[in-house]
């Protein structure tokens, strides 16, 4: 096991190594010269070219892209254009703010969507089942953004109950929370009903009620187990699209995150702070997506059969 | 008694020409309601960007600004209201299903088209061409979709054709990856060694008999894509990346109507520009589900 | 025959899968009956409605889309159809129990095979997880595996060392009827035999009935006091082993014996029966056999021959028949 986890970090080298050239290079593509962006319109030619080489911008962009690789093994994300400030303690100061609205969104979204997919599946083609999945096809349907927008139009303006906007205490992540969490809850949803009903239809299942089983054993002991690797699949995934609605939810709402100070980044042309963003969500989503692959085994023995391989 | 075992084993072979592949999938389709449903409403969503310009003229009455009338409620002159220069919502919602409905279209084709060749290449052939395209899409795929579109956006500057290329970008791996599942699926089944052992090409093999046998998924997941894709041009236009003012978009409308979201007066602002791209989602969504279903009974 | 030795008494039965794509007809008024201490042969084809006979004495068809549309299935005196759900939990595993026909599926990926043995003993004696388990463990060395392979999991087994699995779950509850739904089929040969032998000497040990459902008629001839004869979902006919065996009336029945290998003259061609069964959506009016039937007479497409009795076990539901010729038999050319 601990060689496979071993492994399983090693083999994920290449991939980051090959996300932040990509992004590196797609960056480099952004119109207007970071030196100008830093001096000002009013700057001279002179004082750009000369800034110009001090950063090291006429460098062949492999060998950028090898300082930039270098400072950020000893973790330096590089100096925010706008702010002067490192971009580590910028991202650093966001953290824990996106951190808290995406995992109590997580939260919300799994303590809601198994249940009301378990239900779906057992009481399939009823009233409840409809009713599960249409509420689901809402979530996966619906813009984050209009929701948030919705949410505060009812709760903060028309209830009064939460905050429109800004931080402070929990009752600012609760709407953000929620916007973000309704989206991931109605695919973790969906999904785990239907491969609840695909599980229920295995021979295993009708072997289990062949014992005299009550059902909530059946379906709690026997079924969920079984039916769990694709819900920590897409839960896994969820991640992602979680770290982007991030993106959206801080924006509505003004929360300071990694996702308002990436928007705000790309507005400011602030290169080395939108590298850094885009770093940071990646690293998450790919650690997120490592403890997913762990989880199967923790589920499966016989995928935990083939770590030990 | 031979003659009459042969001939009802050709009458159901008759029966199975009868009704084809496509034929049983319609029959299923048609009856799914709610797939029904989604098929109507996208169907009309696609005749409305069409023919928009003959319902509203855009340099009059989608972009031209009309402050003394900015800000009105629902009323019969302006069904939907007026937004904050005066501008009717709903020959501006008219007229964002254009932007939704194209540009998604052509990213989605154009990614269909590129990730497709790519999947089916490394499906097809295997060994180390499928190494380095899978790794080159695991790379695309470990950053997450919309954020991936953002970065791009950021990069290339805002234009239409930079917006196409970036939602091409940004959807061609899943599409390489789910291809290439299919394609690995059928590969190796009997008709296709069948196909190998009396000579045929490899690129006739790949486009009779592979890619055919493996559309189930990759149509489903096309569907899904452009859901998508049309979501993530309104979340980019709404953070100002996307279509910008005075170009009508659903999701730059919303952004347009931030500001107006504490006065419950203009809550129609908000409104019908989500409803949109709700409506234009959820269709989708119940067109793909019930394609899934129709495809593949055995999942319903 | 004494009416009080009937254990299992299926009357009438007729089961029906309900989807969009139409109505199957899966039992189409089946009869069935199973004394105690007896063995009873289901012999059929793939789809002859084998499988949903098994399942509805457990009550277990899925519904939706099976519905059971009339007749009745006594056990011991009670009928099944009858029963609330509480009722069943408590006959299932322990006074009925199923070995399913696929090895590799019918066990839980998840679960080490002595807890899922040990459940059994749980939900039906009340006993402590740890006592459980102890017996599963005797169990387990009754079908042929070391005790302390009971915390593995399923995939660290072969076929036949899970089928002894399945059996031993069977067998936990001490079951008074065994329903065997093709229980060797997924298995190789060799270890069908071994899988046979076995099941025989815990039927005598335990003096279970059961009810082998297979298609294979050497396991019959092996195992089964009676046998019942099930085509399109209906007992076509059904007696004694000899006299299926050896007084073969039905058609059908004579077409399931000359597809068989004859042992005794390798170069004897084989005789499939042509064609394949009807579309269980569009049963025919008449006898379902008819189309196929080398036999088949006008009446046969158009009306449903009547029960002819041979003696007081056998029996045969064919147009081909009546009181008198049923007999002497000579009706079909068996040799």
């Amino acid at each position: 096991m601990g060689r496979y986890i071993l492994k399983r970090i090693l083999t994920l080298i290449p991939v980051l190594l090959g996300v932040t050239l990509l992004v590196f290079l797609i960056l480099s593509l952004a119109p207007g010269d970071p030196a100008k962006t830093i001096l000002g319109e009013m700057a001279t030619p002179e004082a750009i070219e000369q800034l110009r080489e001090e950063m090291g911008l006429n460098d062949p962009i492999l060998v950028q892209y090898g300082r930039y690789m270098g400072n950020l093994i000893r973790g330096d994300f590089g100096i925010s254009y706008k702010t002067k400030v490192g971009v580590v303690e910028e991202i650093g100061a966001r953290f824990p703010t996106t951190m808290k609205v995406a995992f109590s969104a997580i939260i919300i979204a799994i303590v809601l969507a198994i249940p009301l997919g378990i239900v779906a599946a057992v009481k399939q083609n009823t009233l409840v089942d409809g009713l599960s999945m249409f509420i689901a096809l809402l979530g996966v349907s619906i813009p984050i953004f209009w929701f948030s927008m919705l949410l505060i139009q009812l709760f903060s303006v028309k209830l009064g109950w939460f905050p429109v906007q800004g931080t402070g205490t929990w009752k600012h992540y609760v709407l953000p929370g929620l916007a973000l969490g309704f989206q991931s809850m109605a695919s973790i949803a969906r999904i785990t009903r239907s491969s609840m009903l695909e599980v229920i239809r295995q021979d295993y299942i009708t072997t289990a009620r062949a014992k005299g089983l009550p059902q909530g054993r059946v379906i709690r002991h026997h079924a969920l187990p079984n039916a769990l690797i694709p819900t920590i699949t897409v839960t896994g995934l969820q991640i992602g699209s979680l770290l982007a609605g991030a993106v959206m939810t801080e924006t509505v709402f003004g929360l300071p995150g990694i996702g308002r100070y990436m928007v705000q980044s790309i507005e400011g042309r602030d290169t080395p702070a939108i590298m850094g963003c885009i770093i940071v969500f990646t690293v998450v989503f790919t650690l997120v997506n490592l403890i997913v692959d762990l989880l199967y085994g923790l589920v499966d023995p016989r995928i935990r059969a083939q770590y030990k391989k | 008694m031979a003659n009459t075992g042969n001939s009802s084993v050709s009458d159901l072979q008759k029966k199975y020409k009868k009704s084809g592949m496509s034929r049983q999938v319609w029959r299923r389709f048609k009856r799914n309601k709610t797939a029904m449903l989604g098929l109507i409403i996208i169907t009309l969503i696609v005749i409305m960007a069409v023919i928009a310009p003959l319902i509203y003229d855009y340099n009059e009455d989608v972009i031209k600004q009309n402050i003394k009338e900015k800000l009105q409620a629902p009323s019969a002159k302006h069904i939907l209201g007026t937004d904050h220069v005066g501008r009717d919502v709903l020959a501006r919602i008219i007229w964002g299903a254009r932007a939704s409905v194209f540009i998604g279209l052509a990213a989605v084709a154009l990614a269909f088209i590129v990730g497709g060749a790519l999947g089916s290449i490394a499906g097809y052939y295997g060994g180390r061409v499928d190494g380095i395209i899978m790794r080159i899409m695991d790379i695309f795929l470990a950053i997450p979709g919309t954020l991936f579109a953002i970065t791009l956006m950021a990069a290339l500057g805002k234009s239409i054709p930079n917006l196409v290329i970036a939602l091409t970008i940004s959807t061609i791996p899943g599409f390489a990856r789910i291809v290439r599942s299919s394609v690995l699926i059928v590969r190796d089944v009997d008709y296709i060694e069948a196909a190998k052992a009396i000579g045929c090409k490899n690129s006739r093999i790949i486009f009779q008999h592979v890619l055919p046998n493996s559309l189930a998924p990759v149509i489903v997941h096309t569907t899904l894509s452009v859901a998508t894709v049309i979501l993530t041009i309104a979340g980019l236009s709404y953070l100002g990346l996307g279509i910008s003012a005075p170009m009508p978009e659903w999701g730059q409308m919303l952004a347009e109507a931030r500001n107006y979201i504490i006065n419950p007066k203009y809550t129609y602002l908000t409104l019908f520009p989500g409803l949109s791209i709700m409506i234009t989602i959820l269709a989708l969504n119940l067109l793909g589900d019930g394609l899934r279903d129709a495809l593949d009974p055995r999942l319903k | 025959m004494e009416q009080k030795d009937v254990l299992l008494d299926i009357k009438d039965l007729v089961v029906e899968f309900r989807t969009d794509d139409g109505v199957t007809h899966a039992l189409n008024h089946l009869d069935l009956q199973i004394n105690k201490g007896e063995t009873l042969g289901l012999v059929g084809e793939t789809g002859a409605g084998k499988t949903t006979t098994g399942l509805s004495i457990l009550k277990l068809v899925p519904s939706p889309p099976g519905v059971t549309v009339q007749g009745s299935i006594m056990f011991d005196g009670e009928d099944i159809r009858e029963q609330s759900e509480k009722v069943m939990m408590t006959l299932r595993g322990s006074e009925i129990s199923m070995i399913f026909q696929d090895p590799m599926t019918s066990l839980n990926p998840v679960h080490v095979i002595e807890d899922q043995i040990a459940e059994v003993y749980e939900y039906h004696q009340k006993v402590s997880h740890e006592k459980a388990v102890e017996k599963a463990h005797e169990i387990l060395e009754l079908v042929g595996i070391p005790a302390d392979r009971g915390k593995e999991y399923p995939h660290q087994f072969s076929g036949g060392m899970k089928q002894r699995v399945v059996i031993a779950i069977a067998l936990a509850g001490n079951p008074r009827l065994l329903i065997a739904d093709e229980p060797t089929t997924a298995l190789d040969v060799t270890i069908q035999a071994q899988v046979l032998e076995m099941m025989k000497d815990l039927r005598n040990k335990f003096g279970t009935s059961m009810l082998m459902i297979t298609h294979d008629l050497g396991i019959v001839a092996d195992i089964c006091d009676k046998v019942s004869i099930i085509y399109a979902g209906h007992v076509v006919e059904h007696g004694n082993l000899e006299d299926i065996f050896d007084h073969t009336r039905h058609p059908y029945t004579e077409g399931l014996f000359n597809s068989l290998p004859n042992l005794n003259d390798r170069k004897a061609m084989l005789k499939p029966i042509r064609g394949l069964m009807p579309d269980p959506t569009q049963l025919p009016p008449g006898c379902p056999f008819a189309p196929r039937c080398d036999y088949a007479m006008d009446c046969c497409s158009k009306s449903k021959p009547k029960r002819v009795y041979r003696n007081d076990e056998h029996y045969v539901e064919c147009h081909l028949y009546n009181e008198q010729n049923i007999k002497e038999g000579g009706v079909i050319n068996r040799d």
